[in-house]
């Protein structure tokens, strides 16, 4: 009887061409193994997002006047209610760490050479929308530190040479943070951010899927073991996944993420009011430019800075592989080291000053 | 051609850039001894800053070098004014509407009239030159705006300024009045919250006035009080103490329990114990003092329940737990504990108790919310416990599913030799 469903479904789906995948992936097995585990963790976080942002729309409403107390109301009186949105916040800062820790490896194992100079460039514009998940997820509890981080985050976005005002000017719905902009965030972070991602995840792991697992360059990809995704590889990925959801349950149940005070667009600014620390490299590097660099503006100077960075970071692909297509390793070694240690030290230096 | 026309339109407005001459603060500020001060103390003082100089009070011509012509009486020079001239020479500006217009629009002008209404002013129109005048509050020749923080009048300096003179006891023998205001001030709730930074609590002029400065009468106590005081000079006016105190000899009023200057922190130690302000008439065992008591056992009560609810919700929200519903609730608690204290002063134990025990239930409501709060932590750790307990097993079972798996060796391939 199962044979036979599994027949029927097979003669419709072509099921047996999933199973050929499945006999035939595998993954290679050398020093840098462990590192294939974050795109994986990268993955089951999203999905955590994915499946915890629903339960939180059953009960959110995106409204100056009721977001602050819908979320009040999800953390006290909801069954659950505030282990699914502490969870929903602590995986997407978790979300976004992987997501990065999963970028460098990937720069570091100098898998973006070709023939995976889009898998590349589409995980770069993932990272982009996971901070774009970010930057708009914050607001919408509408708590006082929420919207001024708004605030100045909007007001870096309108720093952009030439189209910075006008960027700022669509993101806030006005020229303030405010209603519009409460319910433009809302939408950009469960509508349109979603459909792009889940999407450009499927064009991603397609990708990871056609051209295999890169080995690293100094290891010869002849002489490597390999083994098999299904299930060896995919069981140790499950582990890894329960690790990281137990991480989860820690930080939801001893360190609840807190609500804050409800946003007063009329109150002072509060004290030392900086964005998340996914963003506080950047927000240091601007605060420490003069306010005017020769004859341009400091803020302008540093935003276009950035812009030119993302720009060559996601070029990597071009300028790390030298004409034969083979890495310049040590160059770009040299280049994420650089890197490295500049987000983690400014990082830190936002935080602490 | 040009150079010409730019010179001569420069020329004047280099000039009216100029600062007037005052030949005063040149000659005396070189001289030597109390007759240089002015001089120098003058730089910082407001009407300096406002354009006036020396001849402004004392007459004569700045213009002169020459100073017999600078402080001849042709001149208008009156030199060192008479004490007893001070107050009206002040207010031939300070009286003129028309002259205060051009630099204080918004400043009163009626602070000589005030001034001899008051106690200072009648006895130095009897010839008492003892007494304060404009200059001894206000300094001379460095007067500085009210608002300055340097200036003797600002309201944290105030105290000092009146004890220069009250505290002084040789000053004061002859008037015969006490010389510890400024010591019992110094020890009050209105001082207390005045060096906190809060400029509206009261100093001296604001129960005596300044200008028209003259102690409160026994009659006109709880109106003084009742000036900030409002909610509890209304409640005492109608209560069953109001005629009595008001007919104590030597003060009446709210003083008969808070004294006047040295206004202490009022707490229920006034009510019951051996600081009762209520045991001086009322003797332990009559009505008045078991009303009292009972009032005292009303404020502590709900004071404590209000904080232990509070602890438990601070407690709760340093875990992490959202109280902030229960936190808000608890200020209305609080209120009532205000209102409580606010409604002794009908001294009526029913108009007291409404507020109590509305405070009470607030008390209670709010404990259970924090403590359903730290029951809820406890239970969130023990399913953390459950679930990483869970989430270990099937890590382990993986695990070992893993490596019966490959206990042979299956699911590598090897590479091609």
């Amino acid at each position: 009887m199962t044979a036979k469903a599994i027949q029927w479904l097979d003669d419709r789906l072509g099921l047996s061409a999933i199973r050929e995948l499945m006999d035939h992936k595998t993954v290679p097995v050398h020093s840098a193994t462990r590192w294939y585990y974050f795109g994986g963790i990268t993955l089951f976080l999203f999905g955590i997002q994915m499946v915890t942002g629903i339960l939180l729309l059953f009960y959110y409403r995106p409204t100056v006047a009721e977001g602050f107390d819908s979320v009040r109301f999800i953390m006290t009186r909801v069954e659950f209610g505030w282990l699914i949105r502490s969870i929903h916040s602590w995986s997407a800062n978790l979300l976004i760490f992987v997501a990065f820790v999963h970028m460098f490896s990937v720069v570091l194992t100098h898998a973006y050479r070709p023939p995976r100079e889009l898998t590349w460039a589409s995980g770069i514009v993932l990272l982009g929308l996971m901070l774009g998940f970010g930057f708009s997820g914050y607001l919408l509890p509408w708590n006082q530190i929420s919207y001024f981080a708004t605030k100045v985050g909007t007001d870096v976005a309108a720093g952009t040479p030439g189209i910075g005002p006008s960027i700022a000017r669509i993101l806030r719905g006005g020229e303030d943070v405010g209603a519009p902009t409460l319910t433009r965030f809302f939408a950009l972070h469960v509508m349109v951010l979603p459909l792009i991602t889940v999407g450009l995840i499927a064009f991603h792991i397609l990708l990871v899927q056609k051209n295999g697992m890169s080995t690293p360059p100094w290891i010869a990809a002849s002489r490597v073991r390999h083994l098999k995704f299904f299930p060896n590889f995919l069981l140790r990925e499950v582990m890894v996944w329960y690790g990281a959801l137990a991480v989860l349950g820690v930080l939801a149940a001893i360190f609840p993420w807190e609500l804050g005070e409800k946003a007063d667009p009329f109150a002072s600014a509060p004290k030392g009011i900086r964005p998340e620390w996914y963003f506080l490299a950047q927000f240091y590097t601007l605060k420490l430019i003069p306010s005017h660099v020769w004859i341009f503006e400091g803020e302008l100077l540093g935003v276009a800075g950035f812009g030119v960075l993302a720009v060559g970071w996601a070029l990597l692909p071009v300028w790390g592989v030298n004409r034969a297509g083979e890495a310049r390793t040590r160059l770009v070694t040299g280049v994420a080291i650089v890197l490295i240690a500049y987000l983690a030290a400014f990082t830190l230096l936002g935080y602490i000053k | 051609m040009r150079l010409v026309a730019i010179g001569a339109l420069l020329v004047p407005a280099l000039l009216l850039a100029q600062p007037a001459k005052d030949s005063c603060v040149e000659c005396h500020s070189v001289m030597d001894g109390p007759i240089q001060k002015p001089a120098l103390l003058i730089k910082n003082d407001i009407h300096t800053a406002n354009g006036l100089s020396c001849a402004d009070c004392h007459g004569g011509d700045r213009t002169s070098d020459d100073p017999s012509v600078a402080m001849s009486k042709a001149k208008g020079f009156v030199g060192k004014p008479k004490r007893a001239a001070i107050p009206q020479l002040c207010a031939n500006c300070h009286g003129s509407a028309d002259f205060m217009r051009r630099y204080q629009p918004r400043q009163r002008i009626d602070q000589f009239e005030l001034y001899k209404t008051s106690v200072h002013g009648k006895r130095l129109a009897a010839g008492d030159e003892n007494v304060a005048t404009c200059i001894d509050c206000h300094s001379v020749h460095d007067i500085r705006g009210v608002k300055d923080a340097l200036s003797p009048v600002h309201p944290l300096r105030l105290p000092e300024t009146c004890g220069r003179c009250h505290s002084d006891a040789h000053k004061m023998a002859k008037y015969g009045i006490p010389t510890d205001q400024l010591e019992h001030y110094r020890t009050s709730v209105h001082w207390a919250a005045l060096k906190k930074g809060d400029l509206s609590a009261p100093t001296c002029a604001s129960c005596h006035g300044n200008h028209g400065a003259k102690p409160p009468e026994v009659e006109s106590v709880a109106a003084v009080c009742g000036s900030c005081h409002v909610l509890f000079a209304q409640l005492y006016e109608k209560s069953v103490h109001q005629p009595i105190f008001s007919a104590a000899s030597g003060g009446g009023g709210c003083i008969v329990c808070h004294s006047n200057h040295g206004i202490q922190d009022p707490t229920t130690a006034m009510l019951v114990g051996p600081k009762a302000v209520c045991a001086n008439c009322h003797e332990p065992g009559t009505p008045g003092a078991k009303t009292a008591a009972q009032m005292a056992q009303w404020l502590d009560g709900l004071d404590a329940a209000l904080k232990r609810s509070s602890a438990v919700l601070t407690e709760a929200d340093e875990d992490g737990m959202e109280v902030s519903e229960a936190q808000v609730r608890l200020g209305d608690g609080n209120e009532n504990l205000i209102k409580a204290r606010l409604a002794m002063h009908t001294f009526q134990p029913e108009e007291m108790h409404k507020p109590i025990e509305a405070g009470m239930a607030i008390a209670n409501e709010t404990l259970r919310a924090g403590q359903t709060a730290l029951h809820e932590k406890d239970v969130r750790r023990l399913g953390l416990a459950i679930s990483g307990f869970f989430i270990a097993i099937t890590v382990v079972a993986i695990w070992l599913a893993i490596r019966r798996l490959e206990a042979n060796g299956s699911g590598y391939i090897e590479p091609v030799k």
